[in-house]
């Protein structure tokens, strides 16, 4: 029974780093209705880049480094929105997946050729260090890791729902020919929501890699994940990607436990499946029967 | 028996109430307008009827039979056409090609068959010429001028010889001269015998083409009679100028 | 509206001339280096064209047809197996078991996938596909897990082993190229492009959206579970991550964006111009992740300059040069039209 618990308070934690990663995810979504295909990649890529900064000379800390990646990968995240994205014209939905895939695969092939295909892992001392509680031992980081996730998201949120240009961003996600009939200028708003997207990343990447060791194979296991989490939540939906991604970490790691480690990822999708037979458009996203 | 039957059909959206307790019959070989203020549940009840939207409660029947269930494509076999408010056509396909996509329950013997069988096609040109659109066969529906993807649009529905068409908004749209043309096309396929019930705002094409009037207001019928009928009923200009 | 080769005679005889130069081209290119890379592009010619008939047809995008592809590969190898097939000319008979047993997966498979849309629908796939990937892992007792299954091998010698494959997936090239031509000129390929313009006008006018999105999913897949037998057979042993492998079927939707998503010739052009590219990129640069970087590098080039693909690109640049040509009314009687339509006016 403790284990059981213990693997609950555990899909917590690790849901909260999932949920920070599905919500940069599933905000492109629903901006652009693009699936960004290469969003596990730019997470790892985050990762790489605190890795680099962290073995540099410098030593710089995992979340510090972030000081640095957060702006930088905003940056890479509206170029790359500019310059692939945008173009797009007919067919932007099926398109977009290419090309996001496209540049996951890019980024795949580009830190293979940087930093080899040997796995590597952020270290610092919060991850082996621990603190016990109600008689369960927490490793610090999967704490400090949940804290930035709250943070970022409590950020995110009180940008969204705050400001006038997350009620922008709102009012693209909702209809975009109306925003822009209202003055939102919807290129710039689409560029910079990707932008906050892939600087998620970055963050999501530095706790993905304090929490596993990666390689730059590992977008492929981790954007199926994100993709299940936000198709569950909803495309599009920011509570629906929170809410899906600590459902869907919590039902794994306690399958883990209940049954064995090797189907506890089948077990992920199980649940996809459920759900796409029970509700199809996920827990909060709207049934598209499109322009009746 | 009449032709289509629609008993306490209802339809809330969240908290809204789209359609109440609606109920309505219609004979055939009679051409029905449906209006009513805007908001009033009419395109939503074209919907539930045509099986686009799942309904509370109600029943609806053709031909003595319910409907329920049914999907769009299965009760349009059954013989039940529309039209949309906006014109719906296919864009990358040509018109001609617009023409040959209706179908009656062909299902996989579609697999089998070719889709410009020559009497098909030859059906299909004559459908275009007496809407005088022929010229425009060889040309991609998403090339079509508003007006031409309205006719295009009736015509194809006509393809399969429904026996109740609705039509959503005819008029809508388009300028007088054409509203007068598509007014005569439906006035000869009811000649026909296909009888219609059109969703229509423009009072004088509504009253000069019907043959019956239902009003519907906040989701419910409110009066039904003769175009002179309606046309004198207080509560009808109640509910449209608002009280 | 303007045609390319305007009359049945011209086209058929086009055909053939291809037919038989494909037929005949191990008799030219006799090294086994050669043979192997006409192998891998018949099969891509007749994945992407197998592909095709969903992706292109219907406009349902599927990134998860490597999960048929590898399943077809394992089904085949279990079934020569379990009967005991030796290597040789027999197993080729078997192939279309391969190909029932992958219909199966697919009416599971689209059963749940075809209940979402458009984008929901692409990211469904993906994770049937890597779901089926970890069946091929976990099913130790079935697939052989990481160890890989082994298929039974051929006596052909040196020169001549490759031929047998080339021309059976020649063959199968030929077989779905067939199969996609008959559908698009069926009523059942006129409800397939209704359904890729606007679904639910489709099912307005009656097209049984579910059944026939189903049916074509089946057939795609079935056909692709096939070219999958067939290179199980060739490769002799295969492994989850290699069979059932999503660049492979990032490869197939990106030959049929080249050539044409949607046409018939398209797919084949995409994968004929690529498949011969990828294997040269990965023989000079695959270890290195500089194969990766070139592909993502075409991708990008390709879909952001050439987003409809080669062949309507090209059709209506050769219709849109002949427009200015025309001499009178009749040929201005709108813009360019594209030539992709499959039925013509009656003259």
């Amino acid at each position: 029974m403790t284990l059981i618990l213990e693997a609950v308070i555990f899909g917590v934690l690790t849901g909260g780093v999932y949920a920070l990663m599905a919500s940069g995810l599933t905000l492109i979504f629903g901006v652009m209705r693009i699936i960004n295909v290469g969003h596990g990649a730019l997470v790892i890529l985050g990762a790489y880049l605190s890795y680099a900064l962290l073995s540099s000379g410098a030593h710089i800390d995992p979340f510090v480094s972030l000081l640095i990646t957060m702006p930088a990968m905003f940056i890479l995240g509206v170029v790359l929105q500019v310059a692939f994205i945008r173009p797009l014209k007919d067919d932007r939905e099926a398109l977009s997946v290419l090309v996001t895939y496209a540049v996951a695969l890019g980024i795949e092939g580009l830190l293979g050729f940087i930093f080899t295909n040997n796995f590597v892992q952020l270290n610092a001392w919060y991850e082996t260090a621990s603190f016990a509680i109600f008689g369960f031992h927490i490793a610090y980081v999967y704490v400090f890791g949940f804290g930035l996730c709250v943070a970022i998201l409590g950020a995110m949120f009180l940008l969204l729902y705050r400001t006038p240009f997350g009620a922008a961003i709102r009012a693209t996600m909702l209809n975009r020919t109306a925003a822009q009939l209202v003055g939102v200028n919807v290129d710039r708003v689409s560029a910079v929501a990707f932008g906050i997207g892939v600087a998620t990343a970055a963050a999501g990447g530095v706790v993905f890699g304090l929490t596993n060791s990666f390689d730059p194979g590992s977008h492929y296991d981790l954007i199926s994940r994100l993709l299940t989490i936000i198709v569950l939540g909803g495309l599009g939906s920011l509570r629906g990607a929170i809410i899906g991604a600590v459902v869907m970490l919590i039902v794994e790691d306690v399958a883990a436990v209940v049954i064995s480690p090797v189907w506890a990822s089948f077990a992920f999708f199980v649940i996809l499946v459920v759900v796409l037979v029970v509700r199809p458009q996920g827990l909060y996203g709207i049934r598209v029967r499109e322009r009746i | 028996m009449s032709m289509l039957e629609v008993e306490n059909l209802a339809k809330r959206f969240g908290g809204v109430t789209a359609v109440d307790a609606c109920s309505l019959s219609l004979q055939p070989g009679r051409i029905t307008g449906l209006i009513g203020p805007n908001g009033s549940g009419k395109t939503t009840v074209f919907n539930l009827i045509t099986g686009f939207i799942p309904k509370d409660s109600g029943d609806v029947r053709f031909n003595g039979q319910s409907l329920a269930n049914f999907g769009p494509d299965r009760i349009y076999a059954l013989g039940i056409g529309r039209t949309f408010q906006l014109a719906r056509i296919f864009p990358r396909l040509t018109a001609l090609e617009n023409m040959l996509v209706p179908m009656r329950r062909e299902g996989l013997r579609g697999l089998f068959s070719r889709g410009h069988r020559h009497d098909e096609r030859a059906r299909a040109m004559d459908m275009l010429a007496s809407m005088d659109i022929a010229h425009v066969a060889g040309l991609l529906g998403g090339s079509l001028s508003y007006g031409q993807r309205k006719l295009l649009e009736l015509a194809a529905v006509m393809m399969v010889k429904p026996q109740l068409v609705l039509l959503d908004e005819p008029a809508g749209g388009v300028n007088p001269a054409l509203v007068e043309r598509i007014s005569d096309h439906i006035r000869a396929l009811n000649a026909q015998g296909v009888s219609f019930l059109l969703v229509e705002h423009n009072m004088p094409f509504v009253m000069g083409l019907c043959n019956d009037v239902v009003v519907l207001h906040r989701g419910a019928v409110l009066a039904t009679g003769t175009p002179d009928e309606i046309r004198g009923n207080p509560a009808v200009l109640d509910a449209y100028l608002g009280s | 509206m303007t045609r390319l080769a305007t009359s049945a005679p011209v086209k058929f005889g086009a055909l053939a001339v291809a037919v038989v130069l494909a037929l005949l081209v191990p008799v030219f290119a006799v090294d086994p280096a050669t043979t192997n890379i006409a192998v891998f592009t018949a099969m891509y010619v007749g994945l992407a064209t197998a592909w095709n008939i969903m992706g292109g047809y219907t406009g349902y995008i599927s990134l998860g047809h490597a999960a048929f592809f590898g399943f077809g590969a394992y089904a085949f190898g279990l079934v020569l197996a379990h009967l005991g097939v030796a290597g040789g000319y027999e197993p080729f008979l078997f192939v279309p078991v391969a190909g029932v047993l992958t219909a199966f997966l697919a009416v599971a498979i689209g059963w749940i996938a075809l209940r979402t849309r458009a984008a929901t629908f692409v990211i469904v796939t993906i994770a049937m596909m890597f779901m089926v990937q970890l069946l091929a892992e976990n099913l130790v007792g079935l697939t052989g897990g990481g160890a890989g299954l082994s298929f039974p091998v051929p006596p052909w010698s040196g020169d001549f082993y490759n031929t047998p494959f080339y021309y059976a997936m020649l063959l199968m090239a030929l077989v779905a190229l067939a199969i996609s031509w008959w559908i698009r000129r069926s009523k059942f390929g006129l409800g397939l492009l209704a359904i890729r313009d606007d679904e639910d006008k489709a099912l307005a006018v009656g097209v049984p959206a579910h059944a026939y999105k189903l049916t074509a999913f089946i057939i795609s897949a079935a056909l692709v579970g096939m070219i999958g037998a067939l290179y199980g057979y060739y490769v002799t042993y295969i492994y989850p991550q290699f069979a059932i492998d999503p660049l492979v079927g990032l490869s197939i939707v990106l030959m049929v964006f080249l050539g044409g998503l949607g046409t018939l010739w398209g797919p084949v052009l995409g994968a004929l111009i690529l498949e011969p590219a990828q294997l040269w990129l990965a023989y000079n640069f695959g270890a290195s992740g500089l194969y990766l970087v070139f592909y993502a590098a075409v991708f990008l080039v390709v879909i952001i300059l050439m987003p409809r693909g080669i062949v309507p690109s090209v059709l209506s640049l050769i219709s849109r040069m002949s427009n200015r040509q025309a001499v009178g009314p009749s040929d201005a009687a709108g813009p360019a039209p594209d030539t992709r339509a499959i039925a013509e006016p009656s003259p």
